[in-house]
């Protein structure tokens, strides 16, 4: 079959982008030409700032180098700027008479800055700053002249002002508007700002009206031929030998309205686009980027673009699914050193509240706007580690009525452990450590950011391991990432995110589909779900193997090799290969017998470490892989069996002495630890599930972090769920009191079924009540007793026939994993 | 020339799984078997921190190290970028039903 013709006309981020997302999908569906005006590949212009600030070389922003083309067989025309389009023979003219035919056209125009019309615009020396051509005559001059006015303290403006004056020169920033970056920021975020720039050595003007761009003079007196000064309203006159128009951008539509297609009028000017980012006027020809108009707006930041590069990218490949319903975009500024953020509407209002954080000395400023319980804008300086939060908050449309009181201290209040509670990314030096597990600094996250090109925070961690393995420092690393690419770095809400790069459907999608389609296999997963990789990976299969076994239990048939080694082994794997083994004790409770039956598997296996874990269980630690069903025989000989150490399932119950023996205890603890725990036995969950059960509120078994704490008071049990001792220590929430040890097994048996059946893998109970919020849990377990009931009877139905995965994994063929093949030399 | 030596029938390597075969005085080889009944050596070492990769998850013509995740090519050995670094591949062949190992 003969290919289809696309041209796209604009070398730059957003088009290119498209082009990169279409040959994901579709990789030889098209002939693709491209032109751009500009005699380069395609180069990250957002980093252009850090460029002129002397921190980064043109070669390290190059997103696409002319080799990419090549590569991907497209026809690049760089240097060549289109001047027709021909609707009726479906053509392109370029300005050096080349032409191209097309099939389905894409139009990235971008944006040229808008420069006012004031006397002396036009002399040498004045300059928008949008491109290469731009940046390299700012560093010239530079090395020239000593005066530079910037015209605009906006995002673009102040990154220039900074460049300019980190190269040397004497910049003074003047602007129309009372304070500075109105647009993104509120008055008192705004001086801050402005105080430490000035700081810096950069000088301000405000609320000043420029009237004229003044020739400088000779030495002989005659007007030069290059800008001197600039004049105001109010008769000021400063001298400037360059002079920086950052007054906003507008849209290039010019092209597009003279082929007669449909840009507007009136206030919103721009190429007018539906939701698939098709122009209103001529199916066949696509527009996105800052050249667009979609539903009344014109978007100059990054992020939305490369949404609407996704959006379009899957139109042009025939798939016909999504679409761009618009963007909610926040701002970072590029300036290092100066921690900025702000995101949608922090203007207040009827019907808004505000909280509001100012410590004038610190250097922090925290504002965040509420509606309806919901937040609606936020202004961040100093303290911006929790900025994608409120975004992500913000985005969601989450209520935040219950996390209020604590809403301005962010979402990692407490107990973060790693990088020692750091939260300022810019202002940390390049030598800090980010990442704790895997020993990253901030220096070398950058560094990847730039030269790699990375935009997400999934290959910043795929790139430099940050966060990638307890993720504490995730906030952290995306702030970095914000700081580093500014409006090119989007939040991504977890709710939408997909299970992993095998599928573009979200946990919700995934567990929904299991249930609505009564899907049992992972292969019919993988299949009504549209799968892009044969069988998965060691992301998604796990989870989806957990969906089907927890949605249709006894139906769907559990799949050891979608199972992490640890629960295929039934033992923990260590660093060397060896395993870890630990036998269940029930309740944390033990006889001499099973001590003496330990003691007796370590000496016989030559055990090399034997330790007591924080779940009042043994382990014995450095067990050959061969010899784990033999030491399992000799455990089950004394009656032990699995203390499931290893799998995102029940792990221990922890409890005190009680009233069994204490002399403050209320509640036998351990007996009713141990109920629990045989209740519970052989429970896998989203994630790991612990449980605590103390005997009075001195609460020695420490059941404020667990996922299930219970607390023995005089006239019964007071429950508490959603608590974590782990990498971000959460203590548990109230759920309710009961009176009876049989309520305690129902209440807690419901809550943690609906854990099983709502929460997405590797999602704790903490994460999950996070989402899903603690009123909807209670409503479901605790208001709702018939609901309850019945959450509590499909537990047990599902535990049922639970055995215990020691004694089934060494009998029969399924010993064999643990043998190894012996071949001679 | 290359020795073969008979090492079990297929179906002895689960689907998606795989076998470790041990060698006096030489270092373990992890024999993988994928979904469409594919057969891969390779030293169960993995190139990262020396994880044994017979205990990986296997997935398409890849297997994950159980101990920091790496991607690793079940055809050449070559970690997925960009994580860099290749393990040691062996010759291995099904006939008859058995899995043969090329030393």
């Amino acid at each position: 079959m003969k290919k289809m013709k696309l041209v796209l006309v604009g070398n730059g981020m957003a088009g290119v982008r498209t082009i990169e997302e279409l040959l994901k999908l579709a990789p030889d569906l098209y002939d693709i030409t491209v032109f751009g005006a500009e005699p380069h590949g395609n180069y990250n212009r957002i980093l252009l700032s850090p460029v002129l600030a002397g921190e980064m070389t043109l070669p390290e922003i190059m997103l696409n180098d002319l080799d990419w083309y090549r590569d991907n067989g497209i026809t690049l025309h760089a240097g060549r700027k289109v001047v027709k389009i021909d609707r009726v023979r479906r053509k392109v003219l370029a300005g050096d008479g080349s032409e191209a035919d097309y099939d389905r056209l894409l139009l990235a125009t971008g944006s040229t800055p808008f420069i006012p019309p004031i006397p002396g615009n036009e002399l040498p020396g004045v300059l928008g700053y949008r491109d290469i051509a731009d940046t390299e005559a700012m560093i010239e001059a530079a090395g020239k002249y000593r005066h530079a006015v910037v015209i605009g303290a906006g995002l673009l403006g102040l990154e220039a002002a900074n460049g300019l004056m980190l190269r040397g020169m004497d910049v003074t920033v003047v602007h129309l508007g009372e304070w500075i970056m109105e647009r993104q920021l509120d008055k008192a975020a705004a001086d801050m700002l402005q105080a430490s720039l000035e700081a810096k050595g950069m000088k301000f003007l405000l609320a000043r009206q420029t009237e004229a761009l003044l020739p400088a003079r000779n030495a002989q007196g005659d007007m030069a031929e290059r800008v001197g000064a600039v004049r105001f309203k109010d008769g000021m006159e400063i001298p400037a030998d360059l002079v920086v128009v950052a007054a906003g951008i507008r849209p290039n539509y010019a092209l597009a309205e003279s082929a007669g297609l449909y840009c507007g009028g009136g206030r919103v000017r721009g190429i007018h686009v539906s939701d698939t980012l098709q122009t209103v006027t001529d199916p066949r020809i696509y527009a996105v980027g800052e050249c667009v108009a979609h539903r009344g707006v014109a978007y100059g930041l990054v992020a939305p673009l490369f949404e609407q590069g996704k959006v379009c990218a899957n139109h042009l490949a025939n798939f016909g699914i999504g679409r761009y319903e618009g963007s909610v975009t926040s701002t970072k500024l590029k300036v290092t050193g100066i921690d900025v953020f702000s995101a949608g509407d922090f203007g207040g209002g009827p019907g808004t509240e505000e909280i509001v954080l100012h410590d004038k000395q610190g250097g922090v400023y925290k504002r965040v706007v509420l509606k309806d319980d919901r937040i609606v804008g936020s202004v961040l300086y100093g303290d911006t580690a929790d900025g994608s939060w409120y975004f992500q908050l913000m985005k969601d449309r989450q209520s935040v009525a219950e996390i209020r009181d604590h809403l301005m201290f962010g979402q990692n209040r407490l107990g973060d452990a790693g990088h020692k509670g750091e939260n300022r990314a810019a202002s940390m030096p390049d030598t800090a450590e980010v990442c704790g597990c895997n020993g990253v600094c901030k220096g070398t996250i950058v560094k990847a950011i730039k030269e790699q090109g990375l935009f997400t925070l999934d290959e910043v961690k795929k790139h430099t391991k940050a966060a990638s393995s307890c993720g504490s420092c995730t906030g952290l690393v995306e702030q970095i990432l914000a700081s580093t690419v500014g409006g090119a770095y989007q939040a991504v809400s977890a709710n939408d995110k997909p299970v992993c790069a095998c599928t573009e459907h979200s946990h919700k999608v995934v567990r929904e589909a299991i249930f609505k389609h009564h899907l049992t296999s992972k292969e019919a997963v993988f299949d009504t779900l549209n799968w892009k990789t044969p069988n998965g990976c060691d992301k998604c299969r796990p989870a989806v193997n957990y969906y089907l076994i927890s949605s249709w239990p006894h139906e769907a048939k559990d799949d050891p090799q979608s199972r992490f080694i640890n629960e295929r082994a039934h033992a923990n794997i260590q660093k060397d290969g060896t395993y870890s083994v630990v036998p269940r004790m029930w309740g944390g409770l033990t006889t001499p017998s099973e001590l003496r039956a330990i003691a007796d598997a370590a000496e016989k296996y030559q055990v090399p470490t034997v330790k007591v874990t924080g779940g009042q269980r043994i382990d014995l630690l450095g067990v050959k892989k061969e010899d784990l069903p033999a030491i399992w025989a000799d455990l089950n000989a004394a009656g032990m069996v699995s203390g499931h150490a290893y799998g995102k399932s029940i792990r221990t119950v922890k409890t005190c002495v009680g009233a069994e023996h204490c002399r403050f205890g209320t509640q036998l603890a351990m007996d009713m630890g141990v109920k629990l725990e045989k209740m519970l036995f052989d429970m896998y969950a989203p994630h790991k599930v612990k449980l605590a059960v103390s005997g009075c509120p001195r609460n020695c078994a420490e059941a404020g972090i667990k996922d299930v704490g219970v607390i023995g008071v005089d006239s019964g049990y007071e429950l508490y769920v959603g608590g974590n001792g782990g990498i971000k220590t959460e203590v548990a929430q109230f759920l309710c009191k009961v009176g009876s040890d049989e309520e305690v097994m129902e209440y807690a048996g419901a809550f943690l079924q609906l854990y099983r059946e709502e929460g997405w893998y590797l999602e704790r109970t903490v994460h999950w009540l996070n989402r899903v919020g603690l009123d909807y849990v209670k409503s479901q377990v605790v208001e709702d007793g018939d609901n309850r009931r019945r959450l509590h009877a499909r537990l047990l139905d599902a535990l049922k026939d639970a055995r215990d995965p020691w004694q089934t994994s060494r009998e029969g063929a399924a010993v064999k994993q643990f043998i190894p093949i012996q071949v001679e030399a | 020339m290359t020795d073969w030596k008979r090492i079990c029938p297929l179906d002895d390597i689960p689907r998606l799984g795989s076998r470790v075969v041990r060698r006096p005085g030489a270092e373990d080889i992890a024999i993988f078997r994928n979904a469409d009944d594919e057969v891969f050596a390779l030293h169960d070492k993995c190139p990262h921190k020396g994880g044994p990769l017979s205990q990986g998850i296997v997935h398409g013509r890849k297997v994950t190290c159980p101990l920091h995740g790496w991607n690793i090519g079940l055809e050449d050995g070559h970690a997925v970028a960009p994580d860099e670094g290749r393990c040691g591949r062996f010759e291995v062949k099904v006939e008859g039903g058995e899995v043969w190992l090329g030393v």
